[in-house]
């Protein structure tokens, strides 16, 4: 058994609007130290599926299905049985580190919080080994810039500081939502460096939610691609790459500019990613998709092995050989 | 810091000046003087008595004088209506009054209004959001003068606990009544605008990362969200304080506190140029100064604010 798996969940908002349906039946699972790779574009649920995990879905979000984590299930765990794992086992670094820290405290108050609550240290220690967090994700004179507030910080540092701060219990496990969307490119580099040295260093797990393929190739063992809420493709990150089995995978492979094809325009993929509330009956891809079939209006394609290699599956009804 | 506590003091004279020349003018302007009544004086008395107060004098001669009066002695002069009296008497005798009901509802309404709408944007959409919702408006929608009223027909008509008026040396008793009557409807606004702002604040991303650290809801509601909802909590408190401690006409009048706004809504009426004076000038003096405070409280709760 895998150090987590998640099993058939499902996320649901309840809105003025009608229900919406963000997350549709997510399987996947990962081992300890690995990293996954949550691909796909906004909306596509993936935010929402780790949300659901850390017990972070807005108050009108529901969750239902099975995250069994370190041997416990910790879906839909109440407030305080979910405080002994946020930060201590499960750690979680936002979009946007602008917003994400506390304004109106110091960064010390910050990070030392984490330890005096989950670790029980007195303030002081606490402050010393944030310091040194700070130092392992090399922000520089961190003795003197922890006393800061959070707006002295450039966007990349305040990104280090967040990933400092969630590693400050070691968790087992770090949930990185987009991570570098918000920094430029030279700092985003600089950042999925540090992430990786951080899982070399303490072996911790990653799940990695980008939209960003780029980020996810040389980062990541395992990557997962959603659409419209569900799972499309799931493999190694070798697997997905070299030999993507989805439509819409392969989509999002050809639009991605590279530098060894030249001259030619970029690919796009028709259409508009899918109104969550009005999800098509079939497969939610099928209005965009260019191998569709007429069976693809109605049937909703379950994620099977796709008989290649060890532990690539595909939900799609049109088989491989025929997407030419 | 320093500098700009400076800079704002230095703004404040001229500004102060501005609204003694302005309302000293817009006072004479009007129609009439603190001696005209229904059956005139002979005109000959008049003119005496005028001359007393020096009102034969050119306007801006007067306004000269005055200004220097109050500038060089902190004399505001001689009330033209209660003989024998200076405006600096009516003030001490009525100021000490307003500061304490005054005071009072001020602590009342924070007191209460901030942890109304804090517990309302806790539990919004329950029944205890509702609840406070529903009292806040309740409260805003009633004016002064039927809360006085409903208050004496319940605690001294039918219950017969509470005074109807009077000051009785400013006895617990005595307070309760001006102090709920004056508060309640600032009381509404600050758990209005605690409610809406905690609303906000509970739904920012850095609220969300404190739940990712497993911080505990008292932790996260007293630690990092209760400071930025109170910000514009703390910038309608400066002038609701001044508004609370100047008093209310309404009940000064209606309880018979002897408390400064009954004198300020006489000396109106009255034309008693020099109390009117004195008690707008106190309540502009007070409103600058309590500005000032509120800036710097600002910079003391956001540490992005730096003067």
């Amino acid at each position: 058994m895998s150090f987590l798996e998640v099993n058939n969940l499902n996320v649901e908002f309840d809105t003025a609007d009608g229900k919406v349906r963000a997350v549709n039946n997510v399987n996947f699972s990962l081992e300890e130290g690995k990293t996954l790779a949550i691909v796909g574009e906004s909306g596509s649920g993936k935010s929402q599926t780790v949300f659901a995990m850390m017990g972070l879905l807005a108050h009108n979000g529901t969750s239902v299905g099975s995250v069994k984590f370190d041997g416990n299930e910790i879906l839909n765990l109440t407030g305080p049985e979910l405080n002994l794992i946020r930060a201590e086992k499960m750690a979680m670094i936002f979009q946007d580190p602008m917003t994400s820290l506390n304004p109106y405290m110091r960064v010390s108050e910050q990070m030392a919080e984490v330890l005096t609550h989950h670790r029980g240290l007195s303030k002081s220690d606490a402050v010393k080994e944030s310091v040194a967090m700070l130092d392992a994700v090399q922000i520089p004179e961190a003795k003197s810039r922890i006393r800061m507030y959070p707006h002295e910080f450039s966007g990349g540092m305040r990104q280090r500081v967040m990933i400092a701060m969630s590693l400050l219990c070691q968790p087992k496990l770090l949930i990185a939502d987009e991570p570098t969307t918000a920094l430029d490119v030279t700092v985003q580099a600089q950042i999925m460096k540090l992430l990786s040295d951080i899982q070399k260093e303490f072996g911790t797990a990653i799940i990695l939610i980008t939209h960003d393929l780029g980020v996810v190739a040389g980062n990541s063992d395992d990557t997962l691609v959603m659409y419209g809420g569900q799972v499309m493709e799931i493999g190694t990150t070798e697997q997905v790459y070299a030999n993507p089995t989805h439509p819409y995978t392969q989509g999002l492979m050809s639009a991605v500019p590279r530098l060894d094809h030249d001259g030619t325009e970029l690919t796009t993929i028709p259409g508009n990613p899918p109104n969550m509330m009005l999800l098509p009956e079939g497969c939610p891809f099928c209005p965009r998709c260019k191998f569709a079939k007429s069976e693809c209006k109605t049937k909703v394609p379950e994620l099977i092995f796709t008989g290649t290699s060890g532990s690539h599956y595909r939900a799609c009804n049109v088989a491989v050989e025929e997407l030419v | 810091m320093l500098n700009y506590v400076i800079k704002r003091v230095g703004i404040a004279i001229p500004t102060m000046l501005i609204l003694i020349i302005l309302s000293f003018l817009l006072m004479h302007a009007a129609p009439g003087g603190p001696f005209t009544s229904d059956r005139p004086l002979p005109a000959q008395v008049l003119a005496n008595i005028e001359a007393k107060y020096g009102l034969d004098q050119p306007l801006w001669r007067q306004m000269i004088n005055y200004v220097w009066g109050v500038v060089t002695q902190f004399d505001f002069g001689p009330s033209f209506k209660y003989k024998d009296r200076t405006v600096n008497e009516i003030i001490a005798q009525g100021f000490p009054i307003t500061l304490k009901y005054g005071f009072l509802s001020f602590i009342f309404a924070i007191g209460v209004g901030i942890p109304l709408g804090a517990i309302a944007a806790i539990r919004q959409n329950t029944w205890i959001d509702y609840l406070a919702v529903g009292v806040s408006i309740g409260a805003q929608v009633l004016p002064n003068f039927v809360m006085a009223p409903l208050l004496v027909i319940v605690f001294t008509l039918w219950l017969g606990w509470l005074p109807g008026g009077g000051w009785g040396g400013g006895s617990w008793e005595y307070l309760i009544m001006p102090v709920i009557a004056l508060s309640t409807s600032y009381m509404a606004s600050i758990a209005r605008i605690t409610r809406s702002s905690m609303l906000e604040v509970l739904n920012t991303n850095y609220i969300r990362t404190a739940k990712a650290k497993g911080l505990p809801t008292k932790t996260i509601l007293l630690r990092h969200a209760l400071k930025p909802s109170l910000l514009p909590v703390i910038s309608y408190l400066g002038p609701a304080f001044v508004g609370l401690i100047t008093g209310s006409v309404v009940i000064d009048i209606y309880f018979s506190t002897g408390g400064m706004g009954y004198f300020f809504v006489n000396s109106a009426m009255n034309r008693d140029y020099s109390v009117m004076m004195g008690i707008t000038i106190l309540v502009g003096f007070l409103t600058i100064m309590f500005s000032l405070v509120i800036d710097l409280l600002y910079a003391w709760v956001d540490p992005k604010i730096r003067y």
